[in-house]
């Protein structure tokens, strides 16, 4: 029997993101806060707010409430629930212990962005079908392309960033209180929950030197039925990039394998 | 036959403090090393530099013929570590885990084997979050040695044990002798050394202050033998004889003698109580325990 290692680094990253995978959905707190917790939001907006036809296109209003939600889908697989597991794993010596056999340290972050990809793009499509056949939602198919794409880049930039930002957590009790308390203000002034023309806009300014906005916009613009083209905002796209970039520098220089409360 | 590990004039310096002062190790193939010391006496750093995790300041360091601080994914194919705080895979199973980390190697031990070597096939389909402390650390073992490794590090493997799980965890240490592995084991248990290791070094203050067997450490085999015995009512100390009262080392509720000789002091001690008429009924003659020489050697100086 060959092993992963042996057939290569792609299988090795596929194996890794299996148990990442299967682990993850053993998690219930894991499983709620990242994949009922979109959906619920969903429900409880189009209570609120209605599901009228709205805009140029006459589609439903849940139309618009899908894509804000889909940011925060992915931003919650890819950034809050990694900053939480990273820290956990790093407290408990996992990362030390993963460390301490032969796999390549690339290997196990492509892995774990990998199964944030996939719990990304499978929640949207919970999100999507759920939204389609409760309240109508407009399913994009030309700009499905797009979609995608926006989703895998803002998905990729933020587990980078998680890294990254897991590196001023202390300690597990701290990872979730951090991460809401980065997270919610910017889901607010960013149009995930809030359409983002009622935002006043030296807020949509400040909003917009952060990566979820670039994420929500992007996939506003590709789900939006008046879109025309593929969907793609090269400027979203973009910043997210450099977002992923700074986040490469700052997990490259502080990101450590070894628990914060280890003694020397 | 070249050492497994090797180790010459290591020294690690945090900021001002010098964790690590210069040490020698060898730990030769198929052994089992101990390496004991109190905590803070540069122990886990020197174990540390040696898995790979930490730079050091200053020395020689070869494991397996390779400068850890160089190690590659096939050095790490030859090692394995039970770390001292590492939780399990949270979310897997035993078996789920070790099949995780068999993925790691290019020829890793079989799984259900390894399962058993650890004694947890009963456990093997239970999430980790439902093993015993006990278990965990076995999983730990099996975790290590999935790999099949010519090297395991072992950091205080029974810390937190109950006094049978730790008699399991040793009988399985045992058994990674049989296997031929090389085991480098830290631990604060003089018994836990005694008991397995064929060698052990003591380290204090960032240096070895001791290294030997576990009969010769420290000169145990050489050290004074402790004689205690209870005089009966009456009788005081200053009547023994003078050559034995010269011995005096204590004296509490139990009288106590130190002696390099205990065989001819037993005798004369025996001669003059049955001269008077009387035994000594808790009479013991006791050498050194390796903790008694531990804690000589890495006491603070007052």
């Amino acid at each position: 029997m060959t092993t992963p290692a042996a057939r290569g680094p792609l299988a090795l990253v596929l194996h890794q993101a299996r148990y990442d995978l299967r682990g993850f959905l053993r998690n219930r707190q894991s499983r709620f806060f990242t994949i009922i917790l979109p959906l619920l939001f969903l429900v409880i907006f189009v209570s609120l707010f209605g599901n009228h036809l709205v805009g140029p296109a006459h589609v439903k209003a849940s139309t618009y409430y899908v894509p804000g939600l889909s940011a925060m889908a992915v931003i919650a697989a890819s950034f809050v629930n990694l900053v939480i597991s990273i820290t956990v794993l790093r407290e408990e010596g996992i990362l030390k212990r993963r460390r301490s056999t032969p796999v390549p340290a690339w290997v196990l972050i492509a892995g774990r962005t990998l199964t944030a990809i996939v719990v990304s793009l499978a929640t949207m499509v919970v999100l999507l079908v759920v939204g389609r056949f409760a309240y109508g939602v407009h399913l994009p198919t030309r700009t499905i392309g797009g979609v995608a794409l926006t989703a895998v880049v803002g998905s990729i930039s933020f587990c980078v960033l998680a890294y990254a930002f897991s590196t001023v957590i202390a300690n597990e009790d701290a990872a979730q209180p951090m991460v809401q308390a980065v997270m919610l203000p910017l889901y607010f002034i960013s149009g995930v929950f809030i359409v983002p023309t009622i935002i006043p806009s030296w807020l949509r300014h400040v909003a917009q030197v952060f990566p979820v906005e670039h994420l929500a916009d992007g996939l506003h613009h590709a789900f939006d039925p008046t879109t025309t083209g593929i969907g793609i905002v090269w400027s979203d796209l973009g910043v997210l990039a450099i977002w992923a970039a700074i986040g490469v520098a700052v997990a490259l220089l502080r990101f450590s394998w070894l628990p914060k409360a280890a003694s020397g | 036959m070249e050492p497994v590990v090797s180790v010459r004039g290591l020294r690690k310096q945090y900021g001002p403090f010098e964790a690590v002062r210069g040490i020698d190790l060898e730990v030769q193939r198929g052994e089992i090393f101990a390496f004991l010391g109190p905590n803070g006496a540069g122990k886990t750093t020197t174990v540390e530099i040696l898995e790979g995790f930490r730079d050091r300041t200053a020395g020689e360091v070869r494991v397996l013929g390779v400068d850890p601080a160089h190690a590659d994914s096939q050095w790490r194919n030859r090692v394995g570590a039970v770390l001292q705080e590492s939780n399990a895979e949270p979310g897997l199973t035993v078996r789920e885990c070790l099949q995780l980390y068999a993925g790691y190697y290019l020829e890793p031990r079989d799984i259900d084997e390894t399962i058993s070597l650890v004694g947890l096939d009963e456990k093997a389909d239970a999430e980790t979050t439902r093993l015993s402390g006990g278990q965990r650390r076995r999983l730990d073992v099996a975790l290590a040695l999935i790999g099949d490794p010519e090297l395991i590090f072992l950091d205080e493997p029974t810390t937190g044990f109950d006094p049978s799980a730790r008699r399991t965890a040793w009988h399985v240490i045992e058994g990674l002798r049989g296997l031929g592995k090389t085991v480098f084991l830290t631990t604060h248990y003089m018994d836990e050394a005694e008991q397995l290791a064929d060698r052990i070094a003591v380290i204090a203050g960032g240096e070895i202050v001791a290294e030997g067997t576990p009969g010769t450490l420290g000169g145990r085999n050489s050290m004074a033998a402790t004689i205690r015995f209870t005089l009966p009512a009456g009788v005081a100390t200053a009547e023994l004889p003078a050559e034995l009262r010269s011995l005096l080392a204590g004296e509490d509720a139990r009288v106590t003698l130190t002696s390099q000789t205990p065989l001819a002091h037993v005798r004369e001690l025996a001669d003059w109580a049955l001269g008077r008429g009387f035994d000594l009924p808790d009479l013991d003659v006791r050498r050194p325990t390796l903790e008694d020489v531990y804690l000589e050697l890495t006491k603070e100086p007052a």
